[in-house]
């Protein structure tokens, strides 16, 4: 009795009993242990906590995004292998490596780490490590927000991969439909983490996305209208839009989906009145522009690219504005293609049908616009232009699929089969996953003062490129043989095996591409002399993150530029003029903060007591997180900090020593 | 000679796409691809669709192919054919009207095709309204189909049995979570959900076996939870239905109670007969207030087919075809 009110449904039985879990769970809580042995050993405790965890500046935010979701990438990527080791080798009187409960629960990891914690995690460190260069400003508008919300995402990391060690994860797919979802079909914890990890990462999305939007509306430098932004800029802030409108829906969405199951509520119960149809759309409604909140930034960052290594103004600028609005507007009216075959009627499919179909329009013209921006430049081809070429082509060919999806009779045939699967891995990896990299691989100098290492580069690009033909063309074939997703187990007599063994080899040649872009990060890291940026502009760029020292110094600029057209940094190198003048001012950075990780630690904590049912740890957890809030709110501490004119003088000749030496 | 070293390594990548285009026709010639190649009339309308779309989008994506391919090789950075060279060019009313204009013309045929091969192809659409249909109920369960001809007063488990050249009106529900009840060969899939009745037509225009595929996920068992579709010839299945009838089962609601338990591995079973308004009964049961015994209104049921078929459009308030 007692032990129930203290734990909740917390007991032993919550340690890993498989092979396989065991295994993976040791492993975590080894890496675990190892690290904090690492900074223990390293005496880096202080210098952790100063310089990172209580950082408010954008920038070391940004670097803590991508590195969160380039270890969750790795767990990703291990969770891939399961799944496909299982599907070459389960057929016929083979049962494969692992149980079909386990299976379910590894690709409901896998979609929910690769979406929440690998792409959105990527795309808020790119657009925290770039945006505020790129409009000129000296952080984004509100520094300690952003630091909840980075925290809030990690918050959301560490408490889906606690499912590893502590429960069970939910085996009900990425989106967790009921009544699949529900207590009576699913009763144990795996659901409850799969809400609350994605509550508390998605509730530090929405921050990020007001975030972001009251920037680009308002910290925009001299000169710079809103149609001389930088595409980047624009695309983040159709994206941001985007996140504003739908990251509400699925907070409302889930927080009823958790009353069901705790509280026997009956949103979405099949009995009692719910009705589950609610749900699914429900959660399209934020799922479907999800697609864009990831993809419109990875445009925006191939607009630079292709601009930059074409050495020519981007074309078509205006149309390419408002293709992104097009796309953002027409992303909300688009969810029920997700679901033509729950038997709506042929008016309301064929409304949805036709304007999936009316996206394919203005993403058809941006890649006229890119090519036409090529079309008479001097194009040098550096490995972001490779994952570009890969993008173009890979991404078409998703688009065509796309449009087939689009047709409800067509939908009808390959809806829940693994053409499905292909074709969205075909949208998310070519053209989300390429454009990251790409992105990555761009800003990387200005990132950390030195390049990431071309032929490596481009070599990843290539495994990659290939990997992803072998390991996603199978699919569209085994679609049309009327294999669907999620399956652990099938006949052999289906002739599906050589396909998933080829598919399975595929991802291994992925495997190998992240291998090398591991290789390639080591290699110019001990490289990085050689490597380094001297000029803070080492692609001859165009956009004002280019103007500043590499890496930037705390306030970006010293003296804020002024521009009077698009692409003013390369007006200016073009016309050798100067964007800044001489003239110094004190400039204020946002001081650093512990309220950020202290609230995050209590909105952690008690989602673990919301997941197992403590209900005390539930309550004094929340009044805990509230507290932090409070007295952040009420301190009278400056939130900021002045850098007089002379040690601004200081840090600038330093950093400049520093590029140049 | 580092011209040609560049050529040809241009050149891999489309040799390499080439290679695996040519292995993909291979296999699919040397193996069953139910949706490429359908025995139904629904799913060869489909895969029709699917040709026509797929060449309309081709009209786009064959230039994009192609110009990539070539302005990168052009505009290349020390092609020493130097090509022009402007760096401000960034605009152009003509070309950026073509590109906005033929997409919009070829989204816009795609945009007719669409509406009207959704009404065409609409899963409650009767086939022939003339001609006579096999009436099936489908209900999903964990983890196995029911498939119940309430004319013949016949149930199967896993397989479902059907007349070749004959509409087949499929009535689909769940006793559990949701599925999606598909047979890629005939065509069209529609989901399976607890409380409410979804409708499909299909025929089969050749006999044969056919595979039936859970195509949602629905718990543990889902992966054993196929079903084996034969298409027979009216005489075969006439043959068929009154051995089936001969089954010593009945289907009453204990014994459907009893068959609901979840299960994995199912074997095929038949039943007979099956107690009128079965169907009705489970997908009524959502509706009762949760302490109302599930067999009571089926204990008092004396309905005929007829009238169950009416008394269905009266109590499925949740019933999916509302948009008529």
């Amino acid at each position: 009795m007692i032990a129930n009110w203290l734990l909740g449904r917390l007991n032993w039985d919550a340690l890993p009993s498989e092979m396989i879990t065991i295994g993976g769970a040791i492993m975590m809580v080894l890496s675990l242990l190892a690290i904090v042995a690492a900074i223990t050993y390293f005496k880096r405790w202080k210098w952790l906590w100063r310089e990172w965890i209580t950082t408010t500046n954008h920038k070391r935010i940004g670097i803590m995004y991508i590195v969160v979701a380039v270890v969750m990438l790795l767990r990703g990527l291990a969770d891939v292998l399961m799944l496909r080791a299982q599907q070459a080798t389960s057929v016929g009187a083979s049962n494969g490596i692992i149980t079909s409960d386990t299976f379910q629960q590894v690709f409901s990891a896998h979609g929910t780490i690769m979406i929440f914690f690998v792409a959105m995690g990527l795309m808020f460190g790119i657009i925290n490590l770039v945006l505020p260069q790129q409009l000129g400003a000296r952080d984004v508008a509100f520094p300690f927000l952003n630091s909840v919300s980075f925290w809030l995402f990690a918050a959301g990391m560490v408490l889906i991969n606690t499912s590893l060690v502590i429960g069970e994860f939910s085996a009900a797919g990425w989106l967790a439909y009921p009544p699949l979802s529900e207590a009576k079909f699913s009763p144990g914890v795996g659901v409850d983490y799969w809400i609350w990890s994605l509550q508390i990462a998605g509730i530090g999305s929405l921050m990020s996305g007001i975030n972001f939007t009251t920037t680009i509306l308002k910290l925009r430098t001299k000169g710079m209208n809103m149609m001389k932004m930088p595409l980047f800029a624009w695309s983040v802030f159709g994206s941001m839009v985007l996140v504003a409108f739908a990251f509400p829906i699925l907070t409302a969405t889930l927080s009823m989906l958790y009353l069901d199951r705790a509280f026997g509520m009956h949103f979405f119960t099949a009995d009692g009145g719910g009705n589950a149809m609610m749900y699914v759309n429900l959660i399209w409604a934020w799922g479907h522009p999800e697609v864009y909140i990831l993809v419109l930034p990875a445009f925006g960052m191939f607009s630079e690219i292709v601009s930059t290594f074409s050495r020519k103004r981007l074309f078509g600028y205006t149309s390419m504005v408002w293709a992104i609005w097009a796309i953002v507007f027409l992303s909300f009216t688009v969810w029920l293609h997700h679901f033509f075959t729950m038997g709506a009627g042929a008016n309301v499919n064929a409304f949805f049908g036709i304007m999936t179909m009316l996206i394919a329009i203005p993403t058809g013209v941006k890649i006229f616009n890119w090519l036409f921006t090529m079309y008479k430049g001097r194009i040098w081809f550096t490995s972001p232009m490779i994952w570009f070429l890969g993008f173009v082509y890979l991404f078409t060919i998703g688009g065509v699929t796309g449009v087939l999806l689009a047709v409800p009779g067509i939908d009808f045939q390959v809806h829940n089969s693994l053409f499905l699967v292909a074709h969205f891995h075909n949208m998310i990896i070519s053209g989300v996953v390429f454009g990251f990299f790409a992105g990555l691989t761009y800003w990387f100098p200005k990132i950390f003062g030195f390049s990431l290492h071309e032929g490596l580069g481009k070599l990843a690009a290539w495994l990659w490129i290939i990997g992803f033909m072998l390991a996603f063309w199978p699919l569209y074939i085994l679609g049309f043989m009327g294999a669907t997703r999620r399956l652990d187990h099938y006949d052999a007599s289906l002739g599906w095996q050589p396909l998933f063994i080829v598919a399975g080899i595929g991802a291994l040649v992925i495997c190998a591409g992240v291998g090398v872009q591991l290789l390639q990060l080591g290699y110019s890291i001990w490289k990085r002399k050689e490597l380094k940026d001297t000029t803070g502009d080492p692609w001859d760029a165009r956009t004002l993150e280019w103007a500043t020292t590499s890496p930037p110094p705390e306030y970006n600029f010293a003296v804020l530029p002024e521009v009077t057209s698009r692409d003013a940094f390369w007006e200016a190198k073009q016309h050798k003029t100067s964007l800044t003048s001489d003239k110094l001012e004190p400039v204020l950075v946002p001081k650093n903060s512990a309220a950020g990780p202290i609230i995050s630690l209590g909105v952690f904590v008690a989602a673990f007591g919301f997941v197992w049912h403590i209900w005390w740890l539930v309550i004094l957890m929340t009044l805990f997180a509230v507290a932090a809030v409070m007295w952040r709110t009420l301190s009278d501490d400056e939130s900021e900090r002045l850098i007089p004119v002379g040690e601004l003088k200081e840090l600038e000749r330093l950093s400049k020593k520093e590029q140049a030496s | 000679m580092k011209q040609t070293r560049l050529r040809l390594l241009i050149a891999l990548p489309f040799v390499f796409v080439a290679l695996i285009i040519g292995l993909a026709v291979w296999y699919v010639a040397g193996h069953d691809v139910p949706v490429l190649q359908p025995r139904g009339e629904i799913g060869a309308s489909e895969q029709r669709l699917m040709i026509l779309a797929l060449l309309m989008s081709t009209i786009v994506v064959i230039p994009v192919f192609v110009m990539t391919v070539v302005i990168s090789w052009r505009y290349r950075q020390g092609n020493p054919k130097r090509k022009q060279y402007r760096p401000d060019w960034d605009s152009s009313k003509l070309y950026e009207t073509i590109w906005w204009g033929i997409p919009i013309l070829i989204i816009g045929v795609l945009c007719v095709v669409t509406w009207v091969s959704s009404h065409q192809l609409d899963p409650y659409r009767k086939l022939n309204p003339e001609a006579p249909q096999q009436k099936i109920q489908v209900v999903a369960l964990d983890w196995k189909w029911l498939f119940i001809y309430p004319d013949k007063h016949i149930a199967s488990v896993n397989e479902l049995v059907i007349p070749t050249n004959q509409t087949i009106s499929f009535d689909i529900t769940s006793d559990t979570v949701m599925n999606s009840f598909w047979i890629p060969a005939l065509g069209s899939q529609i989901y399976a959900m607890p409380g409410m009745s979804t409708a499909l037509h299909l025929n089969a225009t050749e006999p044969g076996t056919y595979y039936g595929s859970p195509a949602n996920i629905s718990g543990s068992g889902f992966a054993s939870m196929t079903f084996k579709v034969r298409a027979v010839s009216p005489n075969e299945y006439d043959a068929w239905v009154l051995g089936t009838q001969n089954a010593s089962r009945n289907l009453t609601m204990a014994a459907y109670d009893a068959l609901a338990k979840p299960s994995k591995n199912n074997k095929v079973e038949y039943f007979a007969p099956v107690q009128d308004g079965l169907y009705d009964d489970i997908v009524m049961k959502y509706m009762l207030p949760a302490d109302q015994p599930q067999s009571q209104s089926s204990d008092t049921s004396t309905k005929t087919d007829d009238n169950m078929n009416m008394n269905m459009d009266m109590h499925t308030p949740m019933e999916m075809d509302m948009t008529r």
